[in-house]
């Protein structure tokens, strides 16, 4: 585990890499000018207040928003935009689709398709995006939904499944794709008190069971502490603070990240 | 058959074939083919709109307002001068003025529809990588369209009540055949009190029906 900050300090190409990165809504400067760097099978999870800019980090790599400035690397690809002859060129919509294929999201509102079961949710993707036959998908697909436990519910529409169910489903539908990034915004923020358990547990399982890099907004300490191996504190667009989550939660730098934690704790 | 009182029972029974096997016919016929036009259509000029430069979006707006703030009746007299030498049949040119001019409601009704499907929906697709056509077609529309179902009725419904206007263009629509009944007889109130029985015997159980869906759907 890295003990402190920033990246693996190896010649490996960081998995995940924000170069000089700046996103303004309007006139709001959300992020400004932040740099950070992620490992292969690294898991990050970003804390502070809201409005801080964690989730705005976590929607750039999955290109929900675009950049206003600076890069985002995978892997050492460009994401949004590259550098061509010392000019910042826009990457098109088909080519950055050939990066996010990799990376796979979970939402806070589970997002599933309500026209779709359970099954043609998980398999949509696969089949009209890896190019997988419906029976490979399909084949696939019981055996993520086996691992999140809801194989029993496989043929059921999500309105008929309580919110953990269809997050779970969720859960097993980013992971169809194989994903190498995977991004996690709040995803039990949404559910009632006693449907968490079972969502973190399963996320927990993936956590030990792969070796997928993972970016995490959660206000679920006990499971950042579980499953990262570096927090990173947020507050007005820059990282004030980062550690790993035993020294960050039990003996924290700045009087900023000692506040927010005592005020969420 | 020269009774002269308010009713009369003969007459009734004398109208009613015609009203059903021709008047009847031609006007389900116009509805049910205006309908599709306006639903196929109405989609395309929805995408259109939503997604095409203004090269193209501006012209396609433009013909589409051009023709929802104008009457139909006019738009029918007018198509059916301009565009009789290239149709056989006036019925084809009624269907296609009525089709056309229910596709710029029907257009306005699957923006809604399109609008109304969550941000959450584009970016789980986002997210899948799904290609921008597929996310319309598996994810987007078929959501869109379901909220817009009882809409898209609600139009067939009107659309079916409008075919009456076909009569500036002499089709033999339900009312037609009742005035030339009428005309032929010197008996009117028969023959259209029977058309405008027939038009609420359809059109009430339909609504019932869509209404019904409305429930289903909300």
């Amino acid at each position: 585990m890295p003990e402190n900050t920033a990246s693996s300090g190896t010649a490996d190409v960081p998995h995940i890499e924000f170069r000089d990165v700046v996103k303004k809504f309007g006139d709001n400067t959300v992020l400004d000018d932040l740099n950070f760097t992620v490992s292969q099978g690294e898991r990050v999870t970003l804390i502070g207040p809201s409005g801080s800019g964690k989730t705005t980090i976590l929607r750039l790599v999955m290109t929900l928003e675009e950049l206003t400035g600076g890069y985002i690397h995978i892997g050492g690809n460009p994401l949004q935009y590259q550098e061509q002859g010392g000019k910042r060129v826009r990457i098109p919509d088909k080519q950055r689709r050939r990066t996010t294929t990799d990376i796979g999201m979970v939402f806070q509102h589970f997002n599933l398709f309500p026209n779709m079961t359970v099954m043609e949710n998980i398999i949509e993707a696969p089949v009209h995006v890896m190019g997988l036959s419906k029976a490979e998908a399909a084949e696939k697909a019981e055996r993520l939904l086996d691992k999140v436990g809801m194989a029993w519910k496989k043929d059921a529409r999500p309105s008929e499944l309580s919110g953990g169910q269809q997050q779970r489903v969720a859960i097993a539908r980013a992971l169809a794709m194989d994903p190498e990034v995977l991004l996690l915004d709040e995803v039990t923020s949404a559910l009632d008190p006693e449907l968490v358990g079972e969502v973190l547990a399963v996320l927990k399982d993936i956590a030990a069971e792969t070796d997928i890099s993972m970016l995490i907004v959660t206000h679920e300490m006990q499971f950042a502490r579980d499953v990262s191996n570096r927090v990173m504190m947020f507050d007005k667009g820059s990282v004030i603070e980062e550690a790993a989550p035993d020294k960050i939660f039990s003996d924290p730098e700045r009087q900023r990240t000692k506040d927010f934690l005592h005020a969420i704790l | 058959m020269n009774n002269q009182s308010w009713w009369s029972w003969d007459h009734a029974a004398a109208v009613f074939p015609d009203l059903i096997l021709e008047g009847f016919k031609i006007t389900l016929l116009a509805t049910v083919l205006g309908t599709l036009i306006a639903l196929v259509l109405g989609l395309v000029v929805a995408l259109v709109r939503r997604s095409s430069p203004a090269l193209i979006n501006a012209p396609v707006t433009w013909v589409v307002e051009f023709i929802r703030m104008t009457p139909l009746v006019v738009q029918l007299v007018f198509a059916n001068l301009v565009l009789s030498p290239y149709f056989d049949s006036t019925l084809a040119i009624g269907i296609w003025v009525l089709g056309i001019h229910y596709t710029t409601y029907m257009a306005e009704v699957y923006r809604a529809g399109i609008d109304s499907v969550p941000t959450g929906q584009w970016e789980a697709a986002t997210a899948l990588s799904l290609p921008r056509m597929r996310t319309w077609r598996a994810v987007v529309i078929p959501q869109a369209i379901r909220n817009t179902l009882p809409a898209l009725g609600n139009y067939a419904i009107s659309m079916f009540k409008e075919t009456p206007f076909f009569v500036v263009i002499y089709i033999p629509e339900l009312v037609r055949v009742a005035q030339d009944y009428g005309a032929a007889n010197f008996r009117y109130t028969e023959a259209i009190t029977l058309a405008g029985l027939i038009f609420l015997a359809a059109s009430y159980p339909t609504s019932l029906l869509i209404r019904r869906l409305e429930k289903k759907l909300a």
